[in-house]
C-alpha cells in the first residue's frame, strides 16, 4: 500500500497520546455528490437499522412536497453520532450522511464483517462511548444514509434552506445523485492525515501513520513486519503500541518535537489528567514491547531498491533542521509516518465560512460558543473546528444538536448540561491547542528536501520545479505553484502534497483548503441533477 | 524614493505581462506590481482560449487577428513550457437554422480575414470522432489555439526582465500626481514607487484602481466556473463549442447563462467552459451552472457522462458595457494608460495590447485603430 492511498485516510485521535482513528466522514476527500432524496419523516424512512441493511441507501426516496429535514449531520464518526442522536433525542428530524457502510468514521472503524473479528474493541480505546452511541442511533429515527459521498452543500430556497448533494452507489458502480434538504447542517468531517515529503517517501512499505492504523483496524492488516513509527504528533505513540500489541516489531518511534511542550503548558494537561493517563497506557505498552522512543528526530531518508529496507533518521535542531552528522541507520520493512491532521473543512470554505491558522499550521473553522461557522445555519463539530479527538468530537456534537434544537425553536434540554458541555470543550480545546503547538512542524523541514525529490506524486512534481517556480516565476502561494507545476492537480487535490507546497512557496498562510468537489463526480451525475432555480439577487454577492 | 522606472504596470496577469514584455522590449524599464502572485487573478482562473471563432467582424476581432498572430511568434520564442498549441476551433449547430446562423457570421469573419471552413454533418467526426450523432452540421476554425494561461504570464514577465514586485506590500493605495494632474508613480503600503507612466493591467480590479485614480472605468466582474475533468486520452482535439456560445459572449445580461466550449488539455484534463453571471465577486459554487454545463458537456460527447469531474473553480471576466476592452492613454490624466477589461478573451488579446501599450509609450503609430478602446469613452459627455 502506497502512501497515496493512505493519504486520503482521514486518520482523527484521541487528543493526546490516546487512540487514533478520525471522527470524521473518513477521507474527506471522499466526502462527495448528489441527492434525489428529498427528506421525509423518519418514520417513513425505517429505522436506523434497516437503512444500515442497505448501505446504498438506495431505497430511500421519500415523496416530493414532504418537509425538509430539521438537521443533516455529514459525517458517521464520534462528532457527527452525537450530534444526530442527541439532535433525534431532542425531537428533530435528522439524516445523517456517511460515505462509510458503517457508522463509526475513521476513530471507530471496525473490521468487514467478513473478517469475522471476534473483539474488535481490543484495538480501540474508548469504545465504550461508541457502543452507546450505536445503541442510542438504533433506538432513534435517525435516517442514517450510509454510502452516501457529500460532494457540496448549498444554499436554496432563498436561503432558508440547504441541500446536502451526495453521490451514491459508487462501490456498486451505478452512481446517482441524491439531494437531502434540511433546515439546518452539520459538518462533522474529520479530518486528514498532514504527510511531509522526504527522499524516498514514495517507496512502497512507507504508510501513513493514520493509515497504518486503518489498516489495522479496517482489515487486520500490519503493514510490515519491522515498522519505524516516525513523524510528529500524539497520533505516532498510539499507531506504535496499537502495532506492537498487533504482533509487529517497533524498533523505534520517531517523534520531531520534544515532549516538553506539554510540560511548558502544564495547567492545560492538568486540567485533562485522562490525557496523562492515555499517555501512560502507551508508554506501558511501548515499554513492553521494547519500543525506543526518540524525540527531536526525524527519518530523512528511506532506502531500499523495491521497497523499504531501512530508514535514516537524524536528530533536528528547534527549526526541524537535521544536526550533520546524527544520520543513522534503522533497518526495516516499513515505515508509517504522518505529521499530525489536517481539518476536513472544504465543504464549510465551499460556502465561504471564516477559518483561522491554528497552532500547528494548518486551518480550521472559526466556532462561535455554540458551535456555528460564521454562516449562520451550518454548524461544525469535531475535528474541522480543530484537531481535538474523540472525546471533544462527540462533546461539541452534542452541543451543537442542542444548539440547533434551540434555533428551530424546540427544546435544547436542560441549561445545566450545555453549561457541562461547554466547561468540557473549553478544557479539551486548551489541550487540544497546547498539543497542535508542541507538534508544529519547524520550518527547517524542507531541508530534507533534494530538489529531486518527488513532492506531488500525482502529476510527478519535484521540489526543484516548485522551488523554480517560486524563485524565477513569481510564485507566492500554493496555488500559483499548482498554476505553473500542476503540483495539487492530481487526483488527491493537493490534499497530500498541500502542506508542503505551501510551505516551499513561502507562503505563512496554510493553504485554503477550498475544493468546491469534495470528490470526483461523473459528469453524468452532475448532469442528472434536478434543475434548480437560481437564488433571488439579495442572496447574490 | 524606492526606485524609479520608465513605466509602472499594476497587475501581474497575462496582460500585465505583455506589457511588461513589449515595453521591455521596446527599450523603456518596467516595474510590475501586484498586490497577489503572478497569475492570481482572473489569468489564473482561464482556459487560454486563443480564438477568433467568437467574434463578430469589428474592433475586437482586428485585434484578435493582430493577437493570434503575436502568440505564433511568442511560441516561437517562449519555453515550450507555455503549452501553445494550435488546436483550430469547431462551432456546431443542432440544427439547420442554427447551421444557417453559423454560415451568415461566418461569411461575415471571412471577409475580415478569419479563416473558415463549413463542415458537412457526416465529415464532423473525421473532426471530433466522439461528437455526439444528429448535429446538423459545424464551421472549422484553424486559426483558434490555446495557451496555459498561467504559464504564458510567469514566462511572459520572466522574459521580459522587468522588476516585479509581489505581494500584500504592493497593493497600490493611490496614484502621486504632479503639477497639471500629471503621473508621477504611485503608493503602495511599502512606499513610494515613481515612473512617469502608470499601466493599470488590474482585470477585474481595474475599475477599482482607476477609481483611485480619479476617473471613470466601468469595469464589472462576470463569473464563470469551469470544470475540469479527470486526465484523458486525446477524447476531445479541437475547441469545440455551441453556436449559442457567440449569442452569450455578446450578451450583456446579469442571467445566468451556459454557453459551452469543450477542449483536451495537453496535460489530459477536458475543459468545460464557461457560465456566464453577474453576481460581483462572489466564488461560491452553483450547483446550477455546474448541472448546466455538465448536461450540456454529455449531450455534446456522450462518452464523457462516465468520466469524473475533479474540480471545477470560479473566474471574474473584467467586462465593459460595450464589451470592448480599455486600452491605451487616458486622455484624462496624462501618463495614466489602461490594459484592463478584456472579459473573457483577456488571454489572447493580451499580446496584441501589450504591443498597442508600448507603442503609446514609445509615441509609436499602433498597428491598428485604436479609437474604439478608448479609456474614457464611458465618461458622461464622451472621451476629452
Amino acid at each position: 500500500m502506497g502512501m497515496r492511498d493512505l493519504a486520503s485516510e482521514s486518520a482523527g485521535f484521541d487528543n493526546a497520546p490516546a487512540g487514533c482513528g478520525g471522527d470524521g466522514a473518513g477521507p474527506v476527500g471522499d466526502v462527495g455528490n448528489g441527492a434525489q432524496v428529498v427528506p421525509g419523516r423518519p418514520d417513513r424512512l425505517g429505522s436506523a437499522a434497516e437503512a444500515q441493511s442497505d448501505p446504498s441507501g438506495a431505497e430511500v426516496r421519500p415523496a416530493d412536497g414532504d418537509e425538509p429535514y430539521d438537521l443533516a449531520v455529514v459525517g458517521a464518526g464520534p462528532a457527527g453520532l452525537a450530534g444526530a442522536v442527541t439532535g433525534a433525542e431532542l425531537g428533530l428530524r435528522v439524516a445523517l450522511l456517511d460515505l462509510s457502510d458503517r457508522i463509526g468514521g475513521q476513530f471507530y472503524r471496525q473490521p468487514a464483517a467478513a473478517l469475522r473479528a471476534t473483539h474488535p474493541e481490543r484495538l480501540h480505546h474508548d469504545w465504550e462511548a461508541f457502543a452507546d452511541l450505536r445503541r442510542r442511533l438504533e433506538a432513534s429515527g435517525v435516517a442514517h444514509l450510509a454510502g452516501h459521498h457529500v460532494w457540496t452543500v448549498e444554499r436554496v430556497e432563498g436561503g432558508a434552506e440547504w441541500a446536502v448533494h451526495a453521490v451514491t452507489g459508487a462501490d456498486g458502480g451505478e452512481e446517482r445523485p441524491v439531494r437531502v434538504r434540511a433546515r439546518a447542517v452539520l459538518l462533522a468531517t474529520g479530518a486528514y492525515e498532514r504527510q511531509l515529503p522526504f527522499p524516498g517517501w514514495t517507496l512502497p512499505g512507507v504508510v501513513g501513520a493514520g493509515g497504518a492504523q486503518a489498516m489495522l483496524k479496517g482489515g487486520l492488516v500490519l503493514p510490515g513486519k519491522r515498522v519505524v513509527v516516525a513523524g510528529s504528533g500524539p497520533l505516532l505513540l498510539a499507531v506504535a503500541s496499537s502495532l506492537a500489541e498487533a504482533g509487529a516489531e517497533v524498533p523505534a518511534v520517531i517523534e520531531a518535537s520534544g515532549y516538553l511542550g506539554y510540560a511548558r503548558r502544564p495547567r492545560a494537561l492538568a486540567a485533562n489528567p485522562h490525557k496523562l493517563a492515555e499517555a501512560v497506557t502507551h508508554g506501558a505498552v511501548l515499554l513492553r514491547h521494547r519500543v525506543a522512543l526518540r524525540t527531536r528526530s526525524a527519518v530523512t531518508e528511506v532506502h531500499g531498491a523495491e521497497r523499504v529496507e531501512a530508514v535514516t533518521v537524524a536528530r533536528l535542531d528547534e527549526q526541524w533542521r537535521p544536526l550533520p552528522g546524527t544520520g543513522r541507520r534503522i533497518a526495516c520493512d516499513a515505515l508509517a509516518v504522518g505529521h499530525g491532521l489536517i481539518p476536513g473543512i472544504e465543504l464549510a470554505t465551499t460556502l465561504g465560512c471564516a477559518t483561522r491558522r491554528t497552532p500547528d499550521g494548518a486551518r480550521a473553522l472559526v466556532l462561535d460558543a455554540r458551535q456555528e461557522t460564521s454562516v449562520r445555519g451550518l454548524w461544525a463539530a469535531g475535528e474541522p473546528g480543530g484537531i481535538g479527538g474523540a472525546q471533544l468530537a462527540r462533546t461539541e456534537g452534542e452541543l451543537a444538536a442542542r444548539a440547533v434544537a434551540a434555533r428551530l425553536g424546540r427544546n435544547p434540554g436542560p441549561g445545566g448540561r450545555v453549561r457541562q458541555l461547554k466547561s468540557r470543550r473549553t478544557r479539551l480545546r486548551t489541550f487540544a491547542e497546547a498539543m497542535a503547538t508542541t507538534h508544529a512542524p519547524g520550518p527547517g523541514w524542507t531541508g530534507w528536501l533534494s530538489d529531486d525529490t518527488e513532492v506531488c506524486r500525482c502529476e510527478e512534481v519535484s521540489a526543484g520545479r516548485v522551488r523554480e517556480a517560486v524563485q524565477d516565476y513569481g510564485a507566492r502561494d500554493a496555488r500559483t505553484v499548482k498554476l505553473l507545476t500542476r503540483a495539487g492537480m492530481g487526483w488527491c487535490q493537493g490534499r497530500t502534497c498541500g502542506a508542503a507546497v505551501s510551505c516551499l512557496s513561502g507562503d505563512p498562510e496554510p493553504p485554503s483548503e477550498r475544493r468546491p468537489f469534495t470528490t470526483p463526480v461523473p459528469l453524468g451525475v452532475l448532469a442528472a441533477l434536478p434543475p434548480t432555480p437560481p437564488l433571488p439577487e439579495t442572496h447574490r454577492g | 524614493m524606492r526606485s524609479a522606472s520608465d513605466v509602472i504596470v499594476v497587475g501581474a496577469g497575462v496582460v500585465g505581462a505583455a506589457c511588461a514584455y513589449y515595453a521591455a522590449r521596446a527599450g523603456l524599464s518596467v516595474t510590475v506590481l501586484d498586490r497577489g502572485p503572478v497569475a492570481g487573478g482572473t489569468t489564473g482562473s482561464g482556459e487560454g482560449n486563443l480564438l477568433v471563432s467568437d467574434k463578430e467582424p469589428g474592433p475586437e476581432l482586428e485585434l484578435a487577428l493582430f493577437s493570434c498572430k503575436l502568440w505564433q511568434e511568442l511560441a516561437e520564442l517562449l519555453p515550450r513550457g507555455v503549452e501553445y498549441e494550435p488546436k483550430g476551433g469547431l462551432v456546431v449547430a443542432r440544427d439547420e437554422p442554427g447551421m444557417a446562423a453559423l454560415r451568415t457570421f461566418a461569411a461575415g469573419q471571412e471577409k475580415a480575414g478569419v479563416t473558415v471552413r463549413e463542415v458537412a454533418a457526416d465529415r464532423l467526426p473525421d473532426l471530433e470522432p466522439h461528437l455526439a450523432p444528429g448535429l446538423a452540421g459545424g464551421f472549422h476554425y484553424p486559426q483558434d489555439a490555446q495557451v496555459m494561461p498561467a504559464l504564458a504570464a510567469a514566462h511572459l514577465l520572466r522574459a521580459s526582465g522587468a522588476e516585479v514586485r509581489l505581494g500584500p506590500g504592493e497593493e497600490v493605495a493611490g496614484l502621486l500626481t504632479g503639477p497639471g494632474g500629471a503621473v508621477r508613480g504611485v503608493r503602495t503600503a511599502s512606499g513610494a514607487l515613481y515612473a512617469p507612466h502608470v499601466v493599470n493591467a488590474a482585470g477585474a480590479w481595474g475599475g477599482e484602481f482607476a477609481r483611485l485614480a480619479g476617473v471613470l472605468l466601468p469595469v464589472l466582474p462576470r463569473r464563470g466556473f469551469v470544470l475540469v475533468t479527470e486526465p484523458l486520452p486525446r477524447v476531445v482535439r479541437h475547441k469545440v463549442y455551441g453556436a449559442d456560445y457567440i449569442a452569450d459572449v455578446a450578451s450583456g445580461s446579469a442571467a445566468l447563462q451556459t454557453s459551452l466550449v469543450i477542449e483536451g488539455t495537453r496535460a489530459g484534463p477536458v475543459l468545460i467552459g464557461a457560465s456566464r453571471e453577474r453576481v460581483g465577486f462572489d466564488r461560491t459554487l452553483s450547483v446550477e451552472a455546474v448541472r448546466r454545463l455538465a448536461t450540456g458537456a454529455t449531450e455534446l460527447f456522450p462518452v464523457l457522462a462516465g468520466v469524473r469531474t475533479m474540480r471545477t473553480y470560479a473566474g471574474f471576466r473584467p467586462y465593459l458595457p460595450d464589451h470592448l476592452p480599455a486600452i491605451g492613454a487616458d486622455a484624462r490624466v496624462p501618463g495614466l494608460l489602461h490594459a484592463c477589461g478584456h472579459e473573457g478573451a483577456g488571454i489572447g488579446l493580451a499580446p496584441a495590447t501589450g504591443r498597442i501599450i508600448a507603442d503609446v509609450l514609445t509615441g509609436t503609430q499602433p498597428p491598428l485603430d485604436i479609437g474604439p478602446f478608448d479609456p474614457a469613452r464611458f465618461e458622461p459627455g464622451g472621451s476629452r
